[in-house]
């Protein structure tokens, strides 16, 4: 049981940490992760009342994020100098910014950024650290010791240090920023993937699969990689959040996605730019209580997910 | 014990040696050309030629490398071309308030988190211990970036107790140097209140029912004693380890911070040379801040070693 608990053995502390804005997911798996009084009766308790609020609200930002083009919102780019800093109301139902730019559009089409950006570099990694991760975990031998230390000796960097100088010298739109980030997460899938791999590599209806003459191709793909999705979603989950919180920490610097387009890590610093904070709080609040929400529902569908499916940290 | 300290020294040495080749490949194959920036409207072929030169821009890549490695262990990593300020300047001006930063923001999340964890894993599920879990809950989805404005606007806008940006030296005048780190402090600990006190509460409830607390109790020790000198030390492993990779990565924190609250440290500087391509400084400070993180780790791995000795034998 204590070995199970160990985050990671002494010697690899090093390893997954390489997300800012101060939590990394394994970080933040181990800080979600339910105290063990509760194991046991948690893998039959229900979802809960919360996951399905968390739920309906991420539904909420995907749905009008994708719909934003056809909903009757003005342009969210579009200074209207008539209604500068102007309150919530019948007209802009969250009020407007010091260019009179309407809030709620730029809520909506700023949930684009944080949305793609998140799931599409996850999804990324997934594909190719996953892969990776699969096969290595399953194979073994050089192939999972090179792979092995390379994903550490990249998870030794610092993230922001990177994306920082990649993005600013290679140039600021959402497809490189995502294809960057994307591959940030790649190591961390790897692991997440390799570990629980690893895991059921040796396990008797792997075993029997292979007795049975099935080849190496079908024992991944129909044996091992049914089993090993519950982990990577879950994980992929809280990655999520991770890369989330990045790009808004990248735009709130100025280098994420280019301006105008408008982002909440952007909308947020805009908010505590030119004196907006004692002039127009709503700039900031309103982005503000979008991401911490955001963020708080993926969190808990995460860690709802990883508590059903029994996902623990120690076998990263 | 020594063979395995010198066996992590020469991890940590070849793993120092592939992050400067990826800091130099990372400024070097990228596009975006200094010359064109620094020679501004002199931007003739010739002068860019004779710049290159001076750069040492002409050169094949690995000689370049090998330069700049070269440099970089005589402590020289170039000069701003802008400023022409040394980047070990800029690092040695910065690097201390970013330790500052952390070293405040974690001093008060683990004032914070341990006794909080050592008074509530005791009676879990109760009132206390659902309001503290709750709570920290919520802190794990305010990142740096959404703290830190919400606490300018509460104390510095709304009720001037700090001031909102600005930075004096610790040497120049200590108590402003303090107060004025409250508010940027407070902004970074808030996440690492959060996943210190989930796990230790986590690791302690665990560890209390175990044999030998069982065995404390029936001894008659008093509570205090149980949870400090019994359970408290075997509950801290998961601790430290998180410890290591979250000091790490605040380093991300403090580039937030320091860029709203206007202090000149290493992510200020790091995100002000990115906007100018001042490649040298961006380098550098790249190179220090992934060494110093390593560096970190190392520190953490050898403490694990004191914490718990069983490490060293695996």
């Amino acid at each position: 049981m204590a070995d199970e608990r160990k985050l990671h053995s002494p010697g690899v502390s090093s390893s997954l940490g390489i997300f800012p804005g101060q939590t990394p997911p394994v970080v933040m798996a181990a800080a979600l992760a339910e105290s063990p009084v509760d194991d046991g009766i948690l893998a039959k308790r229900p979802l809960g009342a919360l996951f399905w609020f968390a739920l309906v609200w991420v539904a909420l930002v995907a749905i009008f994020a994708i719909i934003a083009n056809w909903l009757p919102l003005p342009n969210p780019n579009y200074q209207n100098y008539a209604a500068i800093n102007a309150s919530p109301g019948i007209h802009h139902i969250l009020g407007t910014d010091d260019l009179g730019r309407d809030l709620l559009s730029r809520i909506i089409f700023g949930a684009r950024v944080s949305l793609v950006v998140g799931f599409a570099s996850v999804a990324i990694g997934m594909l190719i650290g996953g892969t990776l991760g699969l096969i290595s975990g399953f194979k073994g031998g050089r192939l999972d010791v090179a792979l092995n230390a390379g994903s550490f000796v990249i998870l030794a960097f610092p993230a922001i240090v990177a994306v920082i100088a990649i993005v600013a010298f290679w140039g600021q739109t959402l497809a490189k920023i995502t294809i960057i980030i994307g591959v940030g997460t790649i190591p961390i899938m790897f692991r997440v993937v390799r570990a629980s791999s690893l895991a059921f590599a040796n396990r008797d209806f792997v075993i029997a699969a292979r007795t049975l003459g099935a080849t190496s191709t079908r024992i991944v793909f129909r044996e091992i990689l049914p089993n090993v999705i519950p982990a990577a979603v879950s994980f992929g989950l809280i990655t999520v959040a991770g890369v989330i919180v990045l790009e808004g920490s990248l735009a709130f610097l100025g280098l994420s996605v280019a301006l105008p387009t408008p982002s909440w890590g952007n909308l947020i610093a805009e908010g505590t730019a030119n004196g907006n904070l004692s002039i127009n709080p709503y700039i900031l609040m309103w982005p503000a209580l979008a991401m911490f929400f955001l963020l708080l529902s993926i969190n808990l569908i995460g860690d709802r997910l990883r508590q059903r499916f029994d996902v623990r940290e120690g076998l990263l | 014990m020594l063979s395995y300290v010198l066996k992590r020294l020469a991890q940590l040495v070849v793993v120092s040696f592939i992050i400067s080749v990826l800091v130099f490949l990372l400024i070097h194959l990228l596009p975006g050309d200094p010359t064109s920036i620094i020679l501004g409207g002199n931007d003739t072929a010739a002068n860019r030629q004779i710049l290159l030169h001076q750069l040492g821009l002409n050169t094949p890549l690995y000689h370049q490398y090998w330069i700049w490695l070269i440099h970089a262990l005589h402590g020289n990593l170039g000069q701003s071309y802008l400023t022409h300020e040394t980047v070990g300047h800029v690092i040695a001006t910065g690097f201390p308030i970013d330790v500052e930063l952390i070293i405040i923001s974690q001093v008060v999340a683990f004032t914070v988190a341990i006794p909080l964890a050592l008074i509530t894993s005791r009676r879990p599920n109760r009132p206390l211990d659902n309001i503290a879990t709750t709570g920290t809950f919520g802190l794990l989805a305010l990142p740096p970036f959404l703290i830190a404005p919400i606490l300018v606007a509460i104390f510095a806008v709304g009720l001037h107790w700090f001031p909102a940006t600005g930075y004096i030296p610790f040497g120049q005048n200590p108590a402003t140097n303090l107060h004025d780190m409250i508010l940027p402090g407070l902004a970074l600990t808030a996440g690492s209140i959060a996943v210190y006190y989930r796990l230790l509460r986590s690791d302690l409830i665990m560890t209390l029912q175990e044999d030998f607390i069982t065995m404390a109790r029936s001894k008659g020790l008093s509570n205090r004693r149980i949870m400090m000198r019994q359970a408290f030390r075997p509950s801290t492993f998961s601790l430290l380890a998180v410890a290591g990779v979250n000091i790490g990565s605040l380093l991300a924190g403090t580039f937030i911070v320091e860029y709203l609250f206007a202090m000149p440290g290493l992510g200020y500087s790091i995100v002000q040379a990115v906007q100018q391509r001042d490649y040298l400084i961006v380098q550098g400070i790249a190179l220090v801040v992934a060494i110093a993180y390593v560096v970190l780790q190392f520190i953490i791995d050898f403490l694990f070693t004191v914490v718990d000795p069983r490490v060293t034998r695996e």
